[in-house]
């Protein structure tokens, strides 16, 4: 298990980066935490791979204080920082070897890791070229592989695939997918496509708080509605209650309402012929009905 | 998990040294080229007078540099590639990774150690003694620049104002003040500001040792005690300002 109790993380210069988080889930699969830029995500998961100390609460893993239990948590635990970056002057060989050799490994042991790593992540052909004419996506991958040859089973890796191509970010899906058999992966990111997809467990974290945990079922129960209706006409008005708009920045209207009412008012559109689109509630509705309070909730009485 | 020490001190010298002498040779000249060329220059000035000085003035700036440029390649890789982040969240301590970089600016340095060390055998008449002197002074700069490295790194997460630090502090310590030639050569006022760099100090005792450079009985306790000195401190406020886990 992941615990954190009243942790708050408060910066020299004032800053309240974590504000009393309280967060509980099992150290299995991938755990994406997803929020907006300064959210705190980089904070948590920085005070948790025992980079960062707390100002005040606790953090355990697997029981482990992140405070006291540094030793022991540290043969465990491996973090690919945020905009970490692969050394420029290695070749993806030397720089997963070279990691190889701080986590404590003997030269022979840490050769055959470099090559199971490297083929796993299919980049052996290039493990002799500089990293610096690597492509960003390869990059990524090297640093990935830096962590995965490592016999540490708990990863952290903070935002893995901001600023890649929709195909190299595929790619390390792929990968993250693939190690969350044996690996315990604490992910975050702010694409919320990249959490719907790989997560067995989301948070929904915001100014420093968690404001929702646990599976997308459990968030879309969480949240009541399990519909998201768009309508796609311009000025639309609505006149009975039938769950909360959010309103996109387009002037778009987006309704998320429970199965029975999506029923009766996706009837009554299609009556009165106003396209619309409905869809099961995504992560993303879920996220802006949590996050960014709704513009007009519930006021829609005929 | 049994952890190889080795493994993490040899880490660091493969990816701070050695790793970039053998995909970068050109870096090999380098290091070689800013202490041989004064080298040469003061040779030719002082009509070859000033050899043997020069010589382990030489060797005072391969050691004074090396510490220097640890400031700037702890930083480069901490905010620049997070390698620093990486590590402290593995088994190896804050330790052996500044133990690692450290010896790693010896291996870096190796090439001009290695040619002042041969010139120094050709050129500089010593005693046992002598030698012995020499080769703690130089122990003891390096001991010096590599605190002072640290502590400058911890200073500032900025890599263009850490690489200017280092340029600076190179030319503070090791080009302004005499160490190629005698303290003599600086006219009486101007001497008291070259006092203000611990290689001063580090120079007159070599310079003595070599007998360049004859000095009271008290003003050589005197050099020994302030370079002790300030390395001591040095190495103290590092411990207390080292940032291993961030607070
Ligand atoms: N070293 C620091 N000093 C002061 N404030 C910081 C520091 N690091 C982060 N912050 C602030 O804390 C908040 C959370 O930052 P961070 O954890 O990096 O968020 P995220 O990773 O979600 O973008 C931000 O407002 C950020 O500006
Ligand atoms: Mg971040």
């Amino acid at each position: 298990m992941l615990v954190c109790k009243g942790l708050s993380k408060k910066y020299e210069d004032g800053h309240v980066a974590l504000d009393k988080l309280n967060l509980s889930l099992p150290t299995k699969g991938i755990f994406a935490l997803i929020g907006k830029n300064g959210a705190g995500k980089t904070t948590l998961t920085r005070i948790l791979a025992t980079e960062l100390m707390p100002t005040s609460g606790k953090a355990y893993i697997d029981g482990m204080d992140v405070v006291k239990d540094v030793a022991k948590l540290r043969d465990k635990i491996a973090i690919l920082p945020q905009e970490s970056r692969a050394v420029q002057w290695l070749t993806p060989k030397q720089t997963v070897y070279s990691y190889l050799l701080y986590r404590g490994f003997g030269h022979k042991e840490a050769m055959e890791r470099v090559d199971i790593a490297l083929k796993e992540l299919g980049v052996e052909n290039y493990k002799d070229t500089l990293n610096r004419f690597l492509s960003g996506g390869m990059k990524r991958k090297i640093l990935v592989a830096t962590i995965l040859a490592s016999d540490a089973n708990i990863l952290f890796v903070d935002e893995p695939t901001t600023g890649l191509d929709p195909i190299s970010r595929a790619d390390l899906w792929k990968v993250l997918n693939k190690l969350k058999k044996d690996h315990f992966i604490f992910l975050t990111t702010h694409y919320l496509e990249e959490a719907e997809k790989l997560a067995d467990m989301i948070g929904i974290l915001d100014e420093g708080k968690i404001l929702g945990l646990g599976t997308l079922e459990e968030l879309r129960n969480k949240v009541k509605y399990q519909y998201s209706i768009r309508v796609l006409q311009k000025n639309f008005v609505l006149k009975s209650k039938v769950g909360t708009v959010i309103r996109g920045v387009d002037g778009s209207m987006q309704i998320l309402t429970s199965a029975e009412d999506a029923d009766r008012l996706s009837s009554k559109l299609i009556k009165d012929r106003i396209k619309f689109s409905i869809n099961p509630t995504s992560l993303e509705d879920i996220f802006y009905y949590l996050v960014k309070k709704p513009i007009e909730e519930d006021t829609y009485e005929s | 998990m049994k952890v190889n020490k080795i493994s993490q001190l040899y880490a660091s010298i493969l990816v701070n040294a050695i790793y970039a002498m053998k995909n970068y040779p050109i870096t090999l000249i380098n290091t070689l080229l800013a202490p041989l060329s004064i080298l040469i220059i003061i040779v030719l000035v002082s009509h070859g007078a000033l050899l043997s000085v020069s010589i382990e003035g030489a060797l005072i700036m391969t050691m004074v540099s090396g510490g220097v440029s640890l400031q700037g390649d702890l930083s480069h890789l901490k905010n620049d590639f997070k390698l620093q982040d990486m590590v402290v969240s593995s088994p190896t301590s804050a330790f052996m990774y500044m133990t690692g970089m450290a010896i790693s600016e010896i291996v870096y340095s190796l090439p001009a150690f290695i040619v002042l060390i041969v010139l120094a055998f050709m050129f500089i008449h010593t005693t046992i003694v002598g030698a012995l002197i020499i080769f703690v002074i130089l122990a003891l700069m390096f001991a010096f620049s590599i605190a002072l490295g640290f502590l400058l790194s911890t200073l500032s997460s900025d890599i263009m104002q850490n690489w200017a630090f280092s340029s600076i502090l190179s030319i503070i310590l090791t080009t302004i003040p005499p160490i190629y030639y005698t303290i003599n050569y600086i006219p009486l006022p101007y001497r008291y500001i070259a006092y203000l760099s611990p290689t001063t100090y580090a120079a007159e005792i070599v310079q003595n040792a070599i007998g360049y450079l004859p000095l009271k009985t008290s003003n050589l306790i005197a050099d020994w005690l302030i370079i002790i000195a300030i390395s001591i401190a040095l190495f103290v406020i590092v411990m207390k300002k080292n940032r291993w886990r961030e607070s």
